[in-house]
C-alpha cells in the first residue's frame, strides 16, 4: 500500500497571456492609445458604447495578430469571426466584449516545447478606480470608471498545459515576452499591464495521465510574482490533497505584497457569457497578401537567434540564450562581433556580465578591448578593469590602458618581478622541484599581485619554470 | 436537435428568474409569473422551427457577403471629456461614478 | 395657398424650390406649424428655431421627419424609451447627416415603439400614436410616428427603420409608401440598434417617387459601418407606366397565412389583376421555409437585442435608479427604464442564447434564415418581383392586441421573411377595406430598389390611390 503523504505530485500549468497591442489607436475606434493620461480623455461614442455606434476593426491590430500567430507557429484561420461575450460590469461599456470564440484568428502553435492552443483578438476593458479606500474592490463605496483603456486591442494567447514547474512557467513567459518584443507588437510591460499573465494550475500524482482540478491564478504582475504565485498555489493544492481533500475549481487572486492567495468567487450566478456572432462585424479572411506581409514583418526571433549564436559563434547555450532573450544585449553583441569576430566567447562573456544595458560602453570599444587581449597587449585580468571604466565612463580602451598603466607587464620588468617572487617563495620552489607542481600557484599569485593583474598567467608560468629549471 | 430539445418549450418561473438575473432585470413575482406564461406561448410558436431537419445547413449570421472590412490605424481626436460626462447620471470631474462592485 | 402647398408631394415641392418658384422657408413654416399642432402623438421633439434653408441640394430644402431612433447631435434621441430620457447624443447618424446635407432639414423626431419593438406604436415610452384614418386605431409600428405624420400631412416625408416590418407595416396601415432597403445599402451608424443583422432605415413617403428620391440620397458605404456597401446603381426616379415583360410571383405559403382579413385579401386580388392588366405575368411560387420566418425572427432579433440593449446600465448615459449596490442599480435602472415589451424581448433573447439552449434556438434560427434566403434566391430565378399583402390586417383598434404578444407579432408575418433574407421591399397603398388602407408589398432581389420603385410607380398610377385622411 502506498502512503498518500509520500506521493510525489507533478504540477500541470497552462498560461493565458493578454498582450496589449502597440497600435496607435484602439481596436474598434480612432481614439489614441494612452497610458497614464488624465481619466476619460481618450474616449468617443464608440468606445463608450453609446447608442447607435458601430465598431470598425483596426487593420494594424489584425496584422499584429497575424504576426503573433505566425511567430508562434500557429495556423491562421482562413475565415475567423468575432463574437460578443456578454456580461455586466462597469468596466465593460457595451456590457459585451467583442472577442473571438470558436474560430480564433490563430490556433495550434508551439514555442520552445510549449504548445500554443490559440491566439485571438479582443478588446480591453476600462479601468475601475476605487474612490476612497485603496487596494482591493471590497470596502470602497463608490468607484470611478476611466474608459481610456477601454477598447485597447488585445491578443489573448492560451497555451496547452505543457508546463511542469513555476520556474519553467516564468522562464517560458520571459521567452514569450522577448518574442513579442522582437516582433514590435507590444510594449510588453507587466507593470503597466501591457503584458498580463494568468496561470491555470492543477497537480496530479507523478506518472498519472489524468489532469487534476485546475484553478486560475490572476494578478501576477512580474515574472518573479508569477513564479511565486504558481509555487504558492502548487503548495496549497498539495496540502489539500495530502490531507485527503479536494481542490475546488476557482479563480484566485495573488497578493503581490503578502504572497497570499484569495478566492475571487462571487456569490452571483455562474458565468453564462451567451456568446454569439457579432452582427456588426464581417469575417476576417486573411488573404495571401496579408499573411505574406505579416510574415515579412517578422524579424529573427529570440529562439532562432540563440540557436544561431550557439551554432555560428560557438557560444555556450547559456550565454547564447541570455544574449538572444535580451534583445538589446544581443544587438550589442552582434555589433561588437562585426568589429572583432576573432573571439566571440570572450565577447559574449563581457556583454553578458560586464556591460549592462544602458552602460556607457560602445560595441566598438568592447570589440577593441577583445582585440587588445588577443594581441597580448592587455591581460584578461586587466581587461576587467578596463571594462569597468568603459561601462561607467565610456571611452577608448587603448587610451584607458595607457592612462592607467594597465598594459600587459612583460620583458625586463616582468623578469625582475618573477625573480623577486621566486626569491620570496623558496618553500614553493622546493615543492615544485619535489614534483608538487601545483605549488607554482603561489609564485604566480605573487607576480599577479605585484603586476596588479597586468601579466598574462601563461607567460608568468613559463618564466618561472625557465628560471627554476623545472 | 429537433423535437426532443423543444419538447415542452415552456419556461417556468425559476428559469424566468434565472434569465432575468442574467439580463439584469428585476421582476416582481407577479411579473415573473406573467412573463413565464407569455414567453411560453411565444416559445411554443418558435418550437415549430424544430420540425425542420437542418443538420447539414450552414447558419447565416449575416446576409452581406463582405470580408476584411478594416480601418487604417489612424488616430482621430477623442471627444471632450466634459461633453461625455455630461450624459452620465452620476459623474465627478474626471469620470463616471458607480456603486463599487462587491460593496 | 396653404392647402395647395400641402397637397404637393415632396418631390414636387423640391422641384419648385429648386427652380426658385417656392421659398423653402414657406414649406418649413407650414409643416412646422402643423407638426406643432400634432394631436396624434406623432412627434416627440420639435425644434424651436428654423434651420438655415438651402434649396440647392437634390432634396430642395423639403423638411424631413426623423424617427426618434436616429441619433442627432445635441437633440433628444431616446428610441422611444424612458431609459434614454434626457439623452442628447454627441454625434449624428450617417443617414440623417446625408439627408440634411442633401437639403432635407430635420423637422422633428417622431414617436415609435420603444427600441423599435412593436407593431402598433403602443409600446412607446412616451405614449401611443393615433392613426389619422381613424384615431381609435393604431398607426402600426414601430415607425408609427413617422407613418402617421406623413399620412396626416404633418410632414412632407419621413425616415424610419425596419427590422422585421417596421417601415412597411405602418406605411400600409397609414396608407402611405414605405421602403425597406437591402441590408447594407444604407449605413446603420447612429441608428440606435435593435437587431443589428436586420436593422435598415428607409423612407416613408406619400408616393413612390418621393421614396425613390429620398432613398437615392441615403445609400452608400460608410466607413463607420463595416456592413455597409457601395450602392451598385445611380439614383433615379421611377417613370415606368407599364409592367410589360415582368414576371411577378405570389408566394403560396405566405398567402396561406392564417388571419389574412378578407378585406385585405380582396384588395390584394384586385392588385394582382391590375399587375396583369399592366402587362406582367403573375404566377404562384414557393417559399417553402417562409412559414418559419416569424419563429426564426423571434429568436434572432431578441437575441441580438438582448446584447444591444445591455449597454443601458445607468453608467454612461440615460437614467439611473438610485440603489445601494451595483447589482440592484443595474436591475432597478433596467426595471424602471424599459417597458414590458422590451423586457419580454430581452428575456426571450437572453434565454435563447443561454447555456444549453443556443443550438436549439439561435443555431436553428440561423439555419432557417439560410433556407429562407435560399428560397428567395431560387424564386428570383423564376420571377422578377414577389408580391404579397404587407400586413394580414388593416389598422386594428388601440389596445386590441396589447394583451397578446404573439397576436401582435403575427402582424409582421408577411414582412419578416424579406428582412431575414436582407432583400428590399416596398409597401404601397392598394386600396381601402372598410375605409382603412391596405398595403401591398413588392419585394425584389438585393439592390433592386430602383426596379422595385419602377414597378411600384406603374402600379401606383394604375391604382390611383390619392387618398389621404386630411384631403
Ligand atoms: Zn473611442
Amino acid at each position: 500500500m502506498e502512503v498518500a503523504s509520500a506521493r510525489q505530485y507533478e504540477p500541470v500549468i497552462g498560461l493565458e497571456i493578454h498582450v496589449q497591442l502597440a497600435t496607435d489607436t484602439k481596436m474598434f475606434c480612432g481614439c489614441e492609445l494612452s497610458f497614464g493620461l488624465d481619466p476619460n480623455t481618450r474616449t468617443c461614442p464608440v468606445c463608450l458604447g453609446h447608442p447607435g455606434v458601430l465598431p470598425v476593426p483596426n487593420r494594424r491590430a489584425i496584422e499584429f495578430g497575424l504576426m503573433i500567430g505566425l511567430a508562434l507557429g500557429c495556423e491562421i484561420a482562413p475565415r475567423s469571426i468575432f463574437h460578443r461575450k456578454n456580461y455586466f460590469y462597469p468596466d465593460n461599456p457595451k456590457a459585451f466584449q467583442i472577442s473571438q470564440y470558436d474560430v480564433p484568428l490563430c490556433s495550434g502553435g508551439e514555442l520552445a516545447g510549449v504548445r500554443v492552443h490559440r491566439a485571438h483578438l479582443e478588446e480591453d476593458a476600462a479601468k475601475l478606480v476605487h474612490a476612497g479606500e485603496s487596494g482591493r474592490i471590497h470596502g470602497a463605496e463608490a468607484s470611478v470608471v476611466d474608459f481610456n483603456r477601454a477598447g485597447t486591442p488585445l491578443v489573448e494567447i492560451v497555451t496547452e498545459p505543457d508546463i511542469h514547474s513555476a520556474a519553467e512557467a516564468a522562464e517560458w513567459a520571459r521567452l514569450l515576452r522577448e518574442t513579442l518584443r522582437a516582433l514590435g507588437v507590444s510594449d510588453v510591460n507587466m507593470d503597466e499591464g501591457s503584458l498580463r499573465v494568468d496561470g491555470n494550475v492543477s497537480i496530479r500524482p507523478a506518472g498519472e495521465a489524468t489532469l487534476g482540478v485546475k484553478t486560475e491564478l490572476k494578478n501576477m504582475n512580474s515574472f518573479r510574482f508569477l513564479e511565486r504565485g504558481l509555487d504558492a498555489e502548487i503548495a496549497r493544492q498539495e496540502g489539500i490533497l495530502r490531507e485527503g481533500g479536494q481542490v475546488e475549481q476557482e479563480t484566485l487572486h495573488f497578493d503581490n505584497r503578502t504572497g497570499a492567495l484569495s478566492s475571487l468567487r462571487s456569490k452571483e450566478e455562474a458565468h453564462d457569457y451567451r456568446y454569439f456572432p457579432e452582427p456588426d462585424l464581417v469575417p476576417i479572411a486573411p488573404t495571401e497578401a496579408m499573411i505574406e506581409m505579416a510574415r515579412a514583418a517578422i524579424p529573427e526571433l529570440p529562439l532562432a537567434r540563440a540557436e544561431r549564436f550557439e551554432r555560428d559563434h560557438d557560444l555556450p547555450a547559456d550565454s547564447a540564450r541570455l544574449l538572444a532573450f535580451r534583445g538589446e544585449q544581443g544587438d550589442f553583441f552582434e555589433a561588437a562581433l562585426a568589429v572583432s569576430p576573432s573571439d566571440p566567447r570572450t565577447l559574449a562573456n563581457y556583454v553578458v556580465n560586464d556591460v549592462p544595458p544602458g552602460s556607457a560602453a560602445t560595441p566598438e570599444a568592447v570589440a577593441k578591448l577583445v582585440d587588445l587581449i588577443g594581441a597580448g597587449t592587455v591581460s584578461r585580468g586587466a581587461a576587467k578593469e578596463v571594462l569597468e571604466v568603459l561601462a561607467a565612463e565610456g571611452g577608448d580602451p587603448e587610451q584607458i590602458v595607457a592612462d592607467r598603466g594597465l598594459g600587459a607587464a612583460g620583458g625586463d620588468e616582468l623578469g625582475a618581478i618573477v625573480d623577486q617572487a621566486i626569491a620570496e617563495n623558496a618553500g614553493a620552489v622546493e615543492k615544485i622541484r619535489e614534483g608538487k607542481d601545483q605549488a607554482i600557484g603561489a609564485i604566480v599569485g605573487a607576480v599577479m599581485r605585484q603586476t596588479k593583474g597586468r601579466a598574462d598567467g601563461g607567460e608568468v608560468q613559463k618564466l618561472i619554470r625557465e628560471r627554476i629549471g623545472a | 436537435m429537433g423535437r426532443t430539445l423543444f419538447c415542452g418549450a415552456v419556461i417556468d418561473r425559476e428559469q424566468v428568474n434565472h434569465v432575468a438575473r442574467l439580463a439584469r432585470l428585476r421582476l416582481t413575482d407577479e411579473q415573473a409569473e406573467q412573463m413565464a406564461a407569455e414567453l411560453s406561448k411565444v416559445l411554443d410558436h418558435i418550437e415549430k422551427m424544430g420540425e425542420l431537419d437542418l443538420a447539414d445547413v450552414a447558419p447565416t449570421s449575416h446576409v452581406v457577403e463582405l470580408e476584411n472590412v478594416l480601418r487604417e490605424d489612424e488616430a482621430r481626436p477623442s471627444w471632450p471629456r466634459d461633453r461625455m460626462l455630461a450624459e452620465a447620471p452620476d459623474a465627478d470631474a474626471e469620470g463616471f461614478r458607480v456603486p463599487s462592485p462587491g460593496s | 395657398m396653404t392647402s395647395e402647398l400641402l397637397s404637393l408631394t415632396a418631390a414636387q415641392a423640391a422641384e419648385r424650390t429648386r427652380a426658385g418658384d417656392l421659398d423653402p422657408r414657406e414649406l418649413w413654416d407650414l409643416y412646422r406649424e402643423r407638426a406643432g399642432a400634432d394631436d396624434l402623438g406623432a412627434y416627440l421633439w420639435l425644434p424651436d428655431d428654423a434651420p438655415e434653408m438651402d434649396a440647392s441640394g437634390p432634396l430642395g430644402g423639403v423638411p424631413l421627419a426623423v424617427k426618434d431612433l436616429f441619433c442627432v447631435e445635441d437633440v433628444p434621441s431616446t428610441s422611444g424609451s424612458r431609459i434614454l430620457e434626457g439623452y442628447r447624443p454627441p454625434y449624428t447618424a450617417t443617414s440623417v447627416r446625408k439627408l440634411v446635407d442633401a437639403g432635407a432639414p430635420m423637422l422633428g423626431k417622431t414617436n415609435m415603439d420603444e427600441f423599435a419593438m412593436g407593431s402598433s406604436n403602443e409600446n412607446s415610452g412616451y405614449g401611443p400614436v393615433k392613426n389619422p384614418w381613424d384615431e381609435s386605431r393604431v398607426p402600426g409600428g414601430s415607425s408609427g410616428g413617422s407613418a402617421a405624420a406623413v399620412a396626416a400631412g404633418l410632414a412632407p416625408w419621413a425616415i424610419g427603420t425596419d427590422t422585421g416590418g417596421s417601415i412597411r407595416q405602418p406605411a400600409a396601415l397609414c396608407g402611405i409608401v414605405g421602403l425597406k432597403p437591402t441590408y447594407g445599402a444604407v449605413s446603420r451608424y447612429g441608428m440606435i440598434a435593435f437587431a443589428s443583422s436586420l436593422d435598415q432605415c428607409g423612407p416613408l413617403t406619400r408616393d413612390v417617387t418621393d421614396a425613390a428620391l429620398l432613398f437615392g440620397q441615403m445609400t452608400g458605404r460608410d466607413p463607420c459601418d463595416s456592413t455597409s456597401l457601395d450602392y451598385p446603381a445611380d439614383p433615379r426616379l421611377p417613370s415606368a407606366e407599364r409592367l410589360d415583360g415582368l414576371r411577378f410571383g405570389v408566394p403560396k405559403e405566405l398567402l396561406d397565412t392564417e388571419g389574412i382579413e378578407p378585406g385585405v385579401r380582396a384588395v390584394f386580388d384586385t392588385t394582382v389583376k391590375r399587375i396583369e392588366e399592366l402587362g406582367a405575368t403573375v404566377e404562384e411560387i414557393a417559399l417553402p421555409h417562409s412559414g418559419h420566418g416569424l419563429a426564426a425572427y423571434y429568436v434572432l432579433a431578441p437575441a441580438e437585442a438582448s446584447a444591444n440593449l445591455a449597454r443601458y446600465d445607468g453608467v454612461r448615459f440615460g437614467i439611473r435608479a438610485e440603489a445601494p449596490d451595483l447589482l440592484s442599480m443595474y436591475e432597478e435602472t433596467r426595471a424602471q427604464g424599459f417597458g414590458d415589451e422590451v423586457k419580454r424581448r430581452i428575456m426571450l433573447g437572453t434565454y435563447a442564447l443561454s447555456s444549453g439552449y443556443y443550438d436549439a434556438y439561435y443555431g436553428q434560427a440561423q439555419k432557417v434564415r439560410t433556407k429562407i434566403a435560399d428560397d428567395f434566391r431560387a424564386a428570383f430565378e423564376r420571377v422578377d418581383l414577389i408580391v404579397t399583402p404587407t400586413s394580414p390586417t388593416t389598422a386594428f383598434p388601440l389596445g386590441a392586441r396589447t394583451g397578446d404578444p404573439l397576436a401582435m407579432y403575427l402582424s409582421d408575418v408577411l414582412a419578416v421573411p424579406m428582412s431575414l433574407a436582407g432583400i428590399p421591399a416596398i409597401s404601397i397603398p392598394g386600396g381601402l377595406a372598410d375605409g382603412l388602407p391596405v398595403g401591398v408589398q413588392l419585394a425584389g432581389p438585393a439592390f433592386s430598389e430602383f426596379e422595385i420603385c419602377d414597378a411600384a410607380y406603374a402600379l401606383e398610377r394604375a391604382i390611383g390611390f390619392g387618398d389621404l385622411p386630411w384631403k
